[in-house]
């Protein structure tokens, strides 16, 4: 075992004296390598911790969201709708959501405006999300003016805003009572936006949505899965976009390392030719470049996932933000929390290291199987 | 020191650092907690469906709960307005044999 070790680490002498010889193409080489590994790991582990991040939140939104259709569009539900479906077996539970959305012209932002189902403000007040009271400078116990789409004024007071740690589910938000939602959209009594179900036992959801949709053949049953799959798809489709500009990059780099890999130099051939010449065996000439394509690839990716690791979660990702993230006036400022998908990391791993080190090895075993002097010679 | 060895010890540090971001990762988790329950409450308590990513058009607002032709409402072959309309993807209905199609189906074979 001593020995063994002790000939790997001449062996590995040997291996960097030999790419110190071509010092500028292999910092290039590694320095290109180590750029591409960060860049897809950066966008992988991106979006994993953001598919995570929507999947673990929205975990806990209604298991079904009944909205009305009329003509292909979302439709206010009407009186008498929610006995209906009371009737269907298996609701356990339902509430008529009231939500709209508000364009204010003093920001050029949509506003979401809701009345909670639990301790709504008192009439009169409002509580904002973070990134309103940031975008309007307000504060609690601030006075704030919209104009409704009937032209009056509404002045509201803000009696309190959202908590910071919320702000990538309510960045948007205006909650107020019933009574001044209703006046304020001028809001037909009786009439909801959307129904909220809660279904007595998980698995008979989709049956439950099949009934609802036989007995009200305009509602429109969104289950809490197609919400998740929503923004699974949203993310799944952020991620290709990304690696479709990086497609033509990560080509060019497999070209290059390709080219460098198993095209050997006139110069290589000849370092074969010497060392099969003065005793190498064809197994030692094998090893020595198995170490040359171990050392660079897994340098690269060691290198290349640390530095994606530390852009992504310690510097929010500000390369790649602006495509992953998305764009708008209210944007939520927040901290991803860092989920690393295992697989993603492996599948990672085996893409970037493993041809290379294979790459590397073919070439060199046809060179070293050669007769020496017609290597050195050829 | 033999160059080997300098470039083990490289690759060992690489390793330790590889190692070091599940840990970070996990304290970082850790530290969180607080704050994603906090978000877990405020969407079970306002019974939210959707992240306020992309507050510019409704179907970017709640993605998961748009009818499916809000994207081209001005008219069938509207292009899109809004920067992240490009770059987002179709509702999850539409991409796939989605909910209504299923409940269609489904609710045809219950008659």
């Amino acid at each position: 075992m001593k020995l063994w070790l002790a000939k790997q680490r001449y062996l590995i002498d040997f291996t960097l004296a030999s790419l110190a010889r071509r010092k500028t193409r292999n910092l290039g080489l590694l320095f290109v390598y180590t750029v591409l590994v960060f860049m897809l790991a950066s966008v992988t582990l991106y979006t994993h911790a953001l598919r995570q991040e929507a999947a673990r939140v929205l975990a806990a939104s209604p298991e079904v969201i009944v909205q009305r259709m009329v003509a292909g569009r979302h439709d206010l539900i009407p009186p008498g709708y929610m006995e209906k479906i009371g009737r269907i077996r298996g609701v356990q539970k339902m509430e008529g959501r009231l939500w709209g959305y508000y364009y204010d012209a003093v920001t050029k932002a949509n506003y979401t405006f809701m009345v909670p189902a639990e301790n709504p403000p008192a009439a009169g007040e409002i509580i904002v999300g973070p990134a309103l009271e940031r975008s309007r400078g307000l504060a609690k116990n601030n006075g704030i003016s919209f104009r409704s789409y009937s032209g009056k004024l509404h002045t509201f007071i803000v009696a309190d805003v959202l908590p910071q740690a919320s702000e990538l589910v309510s960045a948007d938000l205006v909650l107020m009572s019933e009574q001044n939602f209703r006046a304020f959209f001028d809001y037909p009594a009786g009439h909801y936006t959307d129904i909220a179900l809660s279904v007595a036992n998980p698995q008979e959801v989709r049956n439950v949505a099949v009934k609802l949709a036989a007995a009200l053949p305009d509602a429109r049953p969104i289950l809490r899965d197609e919400v998740l799959r929503t923004y699974a798809s949203i993310y799944d489709w952020r991620e290709g976009i990304v690696l479709a500009l990086l497609s033509a990059a990560i080509l060019a780099f497999g070209i290059l390392a390709w080219e460098k890999a198993s095209g050997l130099s006139a110069e290589e051939k000849r370092e074969i030719g010497i060392l099969k010449a003065i005793g190498w065996e064809t197994g030692d000439v094998i090893k020595m470049k198995f170490w040359e394509g171990l050392l660079i690839s897994l340098t690269a990716f060691l290198a290349g996932f640390v530095a994606a690791y530390v852009h992504v979660f310690h510097f929010a990702a500000s390369l790649f933000e602006p495509v992953l993230k998305g764009w708008a006036v209210l944007y939520p400022r927040f901290q991803l929390t860092p989920h690393i998908d295992g697989l993603q990391v492996a599948t990672l791993f085996f893409f970037t290291v493993v041809p290379y080190a294979a790459a590397v090895l073919v070439p060199i075993w046809k060179a070293a199987i050669t007769d020496p002097d017609s290597v050195m010679r050829g | 020191m033999r160059p080997a060895d300098r470039a083990l010890l490289t690759l060992a540090a690489g390793i330790c650092g590889f190692a070091l971001c599940f840990v970070d990762a996990a304290r970082l988790r850790a530290a969180a907690g607080a704050d994603e329950a906090e978000r877990t409450r405020l969407v079970a308590q306002l019974r939210l469906t959707d992240l306020a990513l992309f507050t510019e058009a409704r179907y970017t607002r709640h993605p998961s709960q748009a009818d499916l032709h809000s994207a081209f409402q001005d008219h069938p072959l509207a292009l899109e307005h809004f920067p992240t309309g490009s770059l987002i993807a179709p509702p999850a209905g539409l991409a796939r044999v989605g909910a209504d199609a299923t409940v269609a189906s489904e609710e045809g074979g219950a008659k």
